[in-house]
């Protein structure tokens, strides 16, 4: 992601956002068909999408909206799904730490797991940081998802099956195609490979909700616990095996090149 | 004019409250750490934790996309996207290529649906 350091802000910001936006129109669509389904009205799909900007926090409002369940559990669920927002949100915080706090705000809100994975990674890749690049990619993505709710919400039944484009796949090949740049050590890839099978379990054993911060947590709890067990050379520094880590930006952290 | 909004009010008053409690359970999380916390300045065990949840985050992600195919869980041959992800990651692996990952994965699901497979 790093071939072209020069673009301008709309360049890297629209290239940033090109492969999220394939992925949000059909997903934001599917979203505003169901919110319909569950006896939302589409003037307030369109708000979710809006306000919310949030895949799965507005497909679990929708699917226990639609069941029948209460104002508290709706949004405690929703609030469990968001978990991750916080650890996303928090290991932004050093990469954004020279930002005025205004703009440090304006860039929490415009946070998903995509707009997410494209930043750290184009940060960890050596791209300078610039507010409005992201703020770009985040807004364009924003538009798309609003866009596609308000199609599905309102004109659900004029639009065929989306699948034969392939649209569904399109967010799980952005994920595949960042998560590998960041095995940047064994270590990484170690991991990698024990949050995604947590994951997995966690959702198979039925915490659909919880599953993804929880295997966060204990997946970057086991990377810092292998990390001081073993200082050895090689280990301890990702950047020794090869990798690309960038370290943000004042925090020079003499601590992790001993 | 007022008395359709009230009444449009009253009609989805549980949704709206809903939908108020439900957009403070996304914003404060995704708004509160980044805004408040000082990143340059976080401890050294924490920063180091951070550093590896992004990592982690996009596999806790990704794992169960590629593994729950159709709102079930599978890992037969019968999951396209299983399937389709193997040959993705060694493509992302070896071409390190961002978007001619995505062209690929997104280019054989399609092949696969149009040749009737899946």
């Amino acid at each position: 992601m790093s071939s072209s350091v020069t673009a301008s802000p709309a360049t890297e910001g629209l290239r940033r956002a090109l492969p999220i936006v394939l992925g949000y129109v059909p997903v934001g669509f599917a979203f505003g068909v169901l919110a319909v389904k569950n006896h939302i009205p589409p003037s307030l799909a369109v708000a979710m999408a809006v306000l919310m900007f949030s895949g799965s926090g507005q497909f679990v409002f929708a699917s226990l909206w639609g069941a029948g369940a209460g104002i508290l559990s709706v949004t405690a669920a929703v609030f469990i799904v968001n978990l991750r927002y916080l650890l996303m949100s928090a290991a932004e915080s050093p990469w954004l730490a020279r930002l005025p706090r205004g703009r440090r705000f304006l860039l929490g809100l415009g946070l998903t797991d995509e707009t997410f994975a494209v930043h750290i990674t184009a940060l960890q890749g050596g791209w300078p940081l610039s507010p409005a690049t992201m703020f770009i990619c985040n807004s364009t993505t924003h538009l798309a998802w609003v866009t596609g709710c308000a199609v599905g919400a309102f004109c659900g039944e004029l639009v065929n099956d989306v699948r034969p484009l392939g649209l569904d796949y399109a967010l799980t090949a952005m994920f595949l195609a960042l998560l590998v740049p960041q095995c940047v050590s064994r270590l990484h890839v170690l991991v990698a490979l024990f949050t995604a099978v947590l994951s997995i379990a966690l959702k198979a054993a039925g915490m659909s909700q919880w599953n993804v911060a929880v295997a966060t947590v204990l997946g970057a709890s086991l990377g810092v616990l292998l990390l001081h067990i073993r200082r050895g050379p090689g280990l301890n520094t990702p950047d020794a095996a090869g990798g690309n880590e960038a370290r943000p930006a004042q925090s020079a952290s003499p601590e992790v090149r001993p | 004019m007022n008395t359709t909004m009230s009444a449009w009010v009253d009609a989805h008053g549980a949704l709206l409250l809903c939908i108020l409690g439900s957009v403070l359970a996304t914003l404060l999380p995704k708004v509160l750490p980044v805004t408040f916390l000082r990143g340059d300045s976080l401890p050294a065990l924490l920063r180091h934790w951070l550093s590896f949840v992004p990592v982690a985050v996009m596999a806790a992600l990704v794992g169960p996309d590629v593994l729950f195919y159709e709102g079930r869980f599978n890992i037969g041959a019968s999951n396209l996207f299983l399937v389709v992800s193997l040959p993705a990651l060694l493509v992302a692996w070896w071409g390190r290529n961002y978007f001619a990952t995505i062209a690929f994965g997104i280019g054989l699901v399609i092949l696969a649906r149009w040749l009737g497979w899946y």
